[in-house]
């Protein structure tokens, strides 16, 4: 079995993302960047799976800029085995992204694809079921348990309302949830290993697929600041405020 | 211009959040059609059709759509599209599993999370855990749009007389199977709407120690929300997450114990109108989205904190 999985790079989690004064975007110049937090936990679960003997070979791919590539060495470091990078000038949206792996996919035939089941940054929530549609693949989104059968993968689902099991036809897509498992670290000699892992680029021109925007961005504004609060002194305090100033108890 | 709005529901009730997709959906554009896609869901459909903006409810049955597989409605929903300019349904897990695979195959670049509706190409999107808000502009000929329900009032549910029409079930594509769904019902009000929300996080400790904020809960008829530390720690089932990976609140009353205020977690409740913190902490980042913010160690304010409001002869439900 191989599993490919997509891995994007993004403002990491902890900056205070700030929002450009000419309302074009958000700051990204010298913001420490890392891989999307779920992409981690899909390339986890792809490297354990392989541990498991379960899988042969863990491809790791991303689409973007030059830097980009710093997500599939990553992924290199803790264990896949492979990693391509799709080079694009600007962001593109998750419909030109999923017709990107689609072209990849066609070519490198995996079994399993795992993503992450949201970008971070756009919040999109997109790519995978996306992708999905245009394989004509099932899809398994949002997983935070999953179980390889003979043919079929058993998948355990965070929804609103709790936890769903499906069933889907291997080849599938997988969107992994955080708590689908504990990321390792890479080690130092791994990172250094990782640097001799096989990394092939594509030019995106080379794939002959239109990625031009569909979505215009008008403006980028910071949402409205909450004026200040107050601090009580005591429980009384509280719920004096509540009743009597808040009047919402 | 007509919408076509894909309802959520169990078969037998309409699920709430439909409620405040359908009040975006005509702010897009009266003419709005709800598409109901269901195993027996008559009830629902005749529901739906009270609904007073609502001019016309199709209705799909087929056994096939018991439970919500995006791999089966997909095929009827993509077919249906051929006559709307606009698809939208709720940005939950339901559309947000459903809709992107309707959009792949209309070939639309798909508008996620709506909290405003400017015109009927332009929309206001909140990026990077609610710490920016695009306005954005759909240049597709169909657009397919998810709504972020807590940003909507809903809709009333009677006093309309929509059209009923039937149509057709494409076969079930066997792509992916429904096993099981495992619910955690309460006879608390839900999460996404309740008037009062109590969230505990990792300062609870245990899933033991949340009896604290159940109690509160019970007397507020509050909803129980947490942080992904505590779902995580397993103090508590993960539909109870507020945040960015979770759930969107926007409760009058928002309390928050023992919960930090990471950008995620606030990116799920900072639009509440009123928010309380109970943090031991005076430095912990929650105090700076809070109205009240209370500097105390929960063991202590929790149990006060239901004394008090046992004294209280009112409580407003
Ligand atoms: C991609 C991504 C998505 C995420 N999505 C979400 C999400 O949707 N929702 C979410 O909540 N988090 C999310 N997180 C996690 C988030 O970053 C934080 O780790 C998490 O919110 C912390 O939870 P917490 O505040 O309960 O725990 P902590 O940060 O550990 O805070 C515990 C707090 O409890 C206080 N405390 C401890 N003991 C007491 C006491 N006895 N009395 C009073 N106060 C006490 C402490 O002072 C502290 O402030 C996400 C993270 C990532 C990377
Ligand atoms: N540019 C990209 N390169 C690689 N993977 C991506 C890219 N964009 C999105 N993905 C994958 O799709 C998932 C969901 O992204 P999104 O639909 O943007 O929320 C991410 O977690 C990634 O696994």
């Amino acid at each position: 079995m191989k599993i490919l999985v997509a891995v994007k790079r993004v403002i990491d989690y902890n900056v205070q993302v700030r929002v450009k004064e000419d309302g074009t975007g958000v700051v990204t110049d010298n913001v420490k960047m890392s891989t999307n937090p779920p992409d981690d936990n899909a390339i986890e679960e792809a490297v354990k799976i392989k541990e498991s003997g379960k899988a042969k070979e863990v491809v790791a791919i991303t689409v973007g800029e030059e830097k980009a590539q710093e997500t599939v060495r990553k992924a290199l470091a803790v264990g896949a085995d492979r990693g391509i990078h799709v080079k694009t000038e600007s962001t593109i949206e998750p419909l030109a992204v999923s017709k990107i792996l689609q072209k990849i996919i066609e070519k490198e035939k995996p079994d399993l694809v795992f993503m992450g089941k949201q970008a971070i940054d756009d919040d999109c929530n997109q790519t995978g079921q996306m992708l999905a549609a245009l394989l004509n693949w099932p899809q398994a989104t949002f997983a935070s348990k999953i179980i390889i059968k003979e043919k079929t993968l058993e998948v355990t689902r965070e929804v609103d309302e709790g936890l769903e099991t499906i069933e889907t036809n291997i080849p599938s897509i997988v969107t992994c949830d955080l708590r689908l498992n504990e990321p390792r670290y890479a080690s130092l000699p791994n990172i250094m290993k990782a640097k001799k892992k096989p990394l092939e680029q594509i030019n995106v021109s080379e794939l002959g697929i239109d990625t031009k925007p569909r979505i215009e961005q008008i403006k980028v504004v910071e949402p409205p600041k909450r004026k200040a609060g107050i601090k009580v002194a005591s429980v009384e305090e509280l719920v004096q405020k509540l009743k009597n100033e808040a009047k919402v108890i | 211009m007509s919408v076509l709005l894909i309802a959520e529901h169990d078969n037998k009730e309409i699920r709430p959040f439909t409620l405040n997709a359908i009040t975006a959906a005509t702010q897009i554009d009266q003419d709005l059609h709800v598409l109901v896609i269901g195993n027996k869901a008559e009830p629902v459909v005749k529901s739906i059709s009270e609904i007073p903006n609502v001019k016309k409810v199709i209705h799909i049955d087929n056994e096939i759509y018991e439970n919500y597989l995006a791999e089966n409605f997909t095929p009827v929903i993509v077919k249906k599209a051929e006559n709307y300019s606009h698809i939208v349904c709720s940005a939950n897990t339901f559309g947000k599993n459903l809709m992107p695979r309707i959009a792949a195959l209309l070939d639309t670049s798909q508008v996620s999370d709506i909290i405003k509706v400017i015109s009927p190409d332009t929309f206001v999107r909140p990026i990077y855990a609610g710490n920016a808000f695009a306005t954005v502009k759909s240049n597709d000929t169909k657009k397919c749009v998810t709504i972020r329900p807590t940003s909507f009032d809903p809709s009333p549910t009677t006093g309309g007389s929509a059209e009923i029409v039937k149509a057709d079930a494409e076969e079930s594509t066997l792509l992916s199977k429904f096993i099981k769904r495992e619910e955690v019902k309460s006879d608390r009000p839900e999460l996404g709407t309740a008037r009062i929300v109590i969230s505990g996080g990792r300062g609870m400790q245990s899933g033991d120690n949340f009896k604290l904020i159940t109690a509160i809960a019970d007397k507020l008829n509050a909803a129980i929300g947490a942080s992904r530390a505590a779902v995580d720690a397993g103090y508590i089932t993960n539909d109870h997450q507020v945040g960015q990976t979770g759930k969107v609140v926007v409760p009058d009353l928002y309390i928050a114990v023992g919960i930090s205020g990471a950008i995620q977690h606030l990116a799920g409740m900072k639009e509440s109108k009123v928010i309380v913190a109970i943090n031991k902490d005076g430095e912990a980042p929650i105090f700076s989205v809070a109205d009240y913010g209370l500097e105390a160690d929960l063991f202590e304010a929790l149990p006060k904190f239901l004394e008090e409001l046992n004294k209280l002869n009112t409580i407003q439900k």
